[in-house]
């Protein structure tokens, strides 16, 4: 239907770059200690070569960094001034930058995401977080939370494996600006880059105990979510386990914010620019190879423009490189495991099941690894259970709406609410679905735009608490 | 005094603004502090919940959708048939709450100046909880509260009028439908303030205000779908508080967890944040 994509020399990043060791411990109270539960191995999920055997943090392992985390902020932290508190932060956000490239091929390499991704957005945004909530810690009481508000105390902290050092810095970078101290959990395929993170306190000489970085997986979470000396547990994940976490934090004192799973709807009206949208339809669904929770999953477009939108939307699709994450040119790297994998799978085969017409970019597949394709649903409808679930990777699903209203219902028929997309020339219908989108974030005319001034969060089942901004520090600090 | 014998009232529910009995046909006998009569409130019921749920759900696009100026005017609103009825309301707060008639004014004062507080924090809120933010890109980034939804909130079990319409216009004010359950043993000035909001220009639907058992009810709207945020002011009992929890995270609700509340104290924003969301809307800046 489309000519054949140019051919692309390749144009492989140098991981010369990185020195991986073949094992890491756990990094509490400063320094790396071996785990006691039994190693397990983190793979590069473009290849599936095994990348360094990682320690699991037994119940033992998250009790010293909880206890760590309290002996520095009893000891240390609280007693930092802001002032330095924000100086030190500003040293992690410069440090970040210096060593960018390093982290950039390091993330790529454990993630599987393509190069220009994590060199071009997830580090340069690291550092950018860091740099503004340096800024906020000797200005905590201009942040509207009344004149001297205090801090928690010990955060515990577990994140995804989707934007791995991204989320610490959304994690890491309010909690100490605020005063806390933390105990991080990276998810069990991405460790890498918050190990490395590790060194980088150690470079900034931040005292020892005040992040702590245990790895592990849904075990070594729990344990840390759990433990009853945490004054505070920020979690980014499933829907599923943050209602878990909700319910194992019910009755205690702790405080708790949940950034959780999304069903954005992108929403194309017909007078929108449409070379503009499609780009920012590519953008909003294989950005990450859709690995995103606010992923624009659910394109409804207009009746009329359909036709014509899914048309020049699998030509474009049909451009996209997908393979080496390395390579600078790719587009789409791999899926992340094998596990997400396969739930990919398992949910496009029910939308084959259910009715729905498969549509897969033609593009070759490395041999080993975990790919999937980019692949566009037409026929969709709001019952399907691929407009419904979140997919979590390179799938699209395309309904359609005759009028906003519609357009407005249909977004809105979900237990999620982290994000949406409108796509329109018309200034007041803007204004006007930005104020009816049940949804945290509302992306007019763009997508999948991030910024550590702008606050991210969800309504509804997509969690509760806001990152980013003046907002996100609320979540950090005892303004209950 | 004369010796007219005097007409007493049939103490109700309010739900989608009107006045309803508890449809399970129970009430249950309300003492004064002293342990002598003084009504049969409606014990409401699960059905009672839901329907109080479905009526905050309908009124919750009109409310959230009425101008920020027009919420203060309703709030304010209140407060101005409130002070018509003070008599009603001292009676009230004195008989429930063994308050001197002096005390009890004092409160009923408080509990009306509560209401022209929050009245005037309608068109405010946005600039104070909202944000416009500097992204490091072309575009036009800000941020605004929005009202979470339907909320549940179990109202404060000793104070009953001061405490319950703190809980209800810190709520309300952003754009928030709530469905309060009273204090069990002092519904009194509950329902007496249900008859102030039915003439009082608040849209039928946006407070329903059920009197009856906590640990028979919240738990139905702990665990509602259509829920969207509890309020456990008046739940001081910690297991109850834990289960309550635990069903409120089928579907994420936000949480504001029992506290010890001085309600005579300023009441900041706390409250008011804990039942908004924020959103924040990107466009491209350029030709």
């Amino acid at each position: 239907m489309s000519p054949a994509p140019f051919e692309y020399a390749p144009a492989p990043e140098s991981r010369a770059v990185v020195d991986i060791a073949s094992s890491y411990g756990l990094f509490i109270d400063g320094e790396f200690v071996d785990g006691n539960g039994p190693a397990f191995k983190t793979v590069n999920p473009a290849t599936e070569e095994v990348l360094a055997d990682i320690s699991e943090a037994s119940a033992e392992d998250v009790d010293r960094a909880v206890a760590a985390a309290r002996r520095a902020y009893t000891k240390v932290w609280s007693k930092t001034s802001g002032k330095d508190r924000a100086k030190y932060l500003f040293r992690i956000a410069r440090l970040v930058q210096e060593r960018s490239r390093e982290l950039a091929v390091l993330e790529t390499l454990d993630n599987g995401k393509p190069i220009k991704e994590s060199r071009d957005v997830d580090i340069p945004l690291v550092a950018a977080y860091f740099f503004y909530y340096a800024g906020w810690a000797d200005k905590l009481s201009h942040a509207g939370f009344g004149p001297d508000p205090k801090p928690l105390g010990v955060a515990a902290q577990v994140i995804p494996w989707n934007f791995p050092l991204l989320m610490l810095a959304w994690k890491i970078a309010p909690a100490l600006a605020a005063g806390n101290t933390v105990v991080l959990k990276p998810a069990e395929t991405t460790p890498l880059t918050a190990l490395l993170f590790a060194d980088i306190c150690r470079q900034a000489d931040l005292p020892p105990g005040v992040v702590n970085i245990v790895t592990g997986a849904g075990e070594a979470g729990r344990a840390l979510v759990e433990h009853p000396d945490v004054d505070k547990i920020a979690f980014t994940g499933s829907t599923a386990v943050g209602k878990a976490i909700a319910r194992s934090a019910a009755g205690t004192r702790k405080r708790l914010t949940l950034e959780l799973g999304g069903k954005a709807a992108n929403i194309v009206f017909d007078d929108a620019p449409i070379d503009q949208t499609v780009e920012g339809i590519v953008s909003g669904i294989f950005f990450n190879q859709g690995h995103v929770c606010c992923a624009g999953s659910r394109l409804l477009v207009q009746e009329s423009v359909a036709d014509e939108v899914v048309e020049r939307l699998k030509r474009r699709l049909t451009t996209l490189r997908l393979g080496d994450p390395m390579d600078k040119n790719t587009d789409i790297g791999a899926i992340n495991s094998a596990e997400q994998l396969a739930r990919i799978r398992a949910l496009t085969d029910v939308g084959d099941t259910e009715g729905a017409q498969r549509w897969t970019a033609p593009c070759d597949l490395p041999a080993h690894g975990f790919w999937f394709a980019p692949t566009v649903f037409t026929n969709v409808t709001q019952s399907h259970r691929i407009a419904r679930e979140e997919i979590f990777g390179p799938v699209l699903s395309v309904l359609t709406f005759r009028t906003p209203d519609e357009a407005v219902a249909k977004a809105n028929n979900t237990p999620y609410g982290l994000s949406a997309g409108v796509w329109t020339e018309k200034g007041s219908l803007i204004l006007r679905m930005a104020s009816e989108l049940r949804a945290g974030v509302v992306w007019a005319n763009t997508f999948n735009q991030f910024d550590p001034t702008s606050p991210f969060g969800g309504y509804k089942e997509s969690g509760f608490g806001r990152e980013g901004g003046r907002h996100g520090l609320a979540a950090y600090l005892d303004v209950a | 005094m004369s010796d007219r014998l005097d007409v007493r009232k049939t103490y109700k529910l309010y739900v989608g603004g009107k006045f309803p009995r508890s449809e399970s046909g129970r009430s249950y006998e309300v003492t004064d502090h002293k342990g002598g009569f003084l009504a049969n409130a409606a014990q409401a019921s699960r059905k009672d919940a839901r329907d109080a749920v479905v009526a905050a759900r309908a009124a919750f696009a009109g409310w959230s959708g009425a101008t920020a100026y027009n919420r203060g005017q309703v709030l304010y609103r209140v407060a101005e048939v409130m002070e018509g009825r003070r008599a009603q309301f001292t009676a009230d707060v004195a008989a429930v709450e063994g308050l001197t008639a002096r005390r009890a004014d004092d409160v009923v004062s408080a509990a009306i100046d509560r209401w022209v507080w929050y009245a005037g924090w309608a068109d405010k809120l946005a600039q104070v909880l909202g944000s416009s933010n500097p992204v490091a890109g072309p575009f036009f980034n800000f941020s605004t509260p929005e009202p979470t939804g339907v909320v549940a909130a179990v109202a404060p079990q000793d104070s009953s009028l001061l405490g319950l319409v703190s809980v209800v216009a810190a709520i309300i004010v952003s754009g928030n439908t709530v469905v309060v359950l009273t204090s069990f043993e002092r519904p009194v000035p509950a329902i007496s303030l249900s008859e102030v909001l039915a003439t009082s220009d608040v849209p039928g639907g946006v407070v329903n205000v059920l009197t009856g058992s906590t640990s028979e009810v919240a738990p139905w709207l702990a665990s509602h779908m259509d829920v969207n945020a509890l309020d456990l002011a008046g739940v001081d009992d910690d297991a109850l508080r834990t289960s309550l929890e635990v069903a409120a995270a089928d579907n994420v609700k936000r949480v504001r967890r029992a506290d010890t509340s001085d309600w005579s104290a300023d009441p900041g924003l706390s409250r008011v944040r804990a039942f908004v969301e924020t959103k924040t809307v990107w466009h491209p800046i350029g030709a």
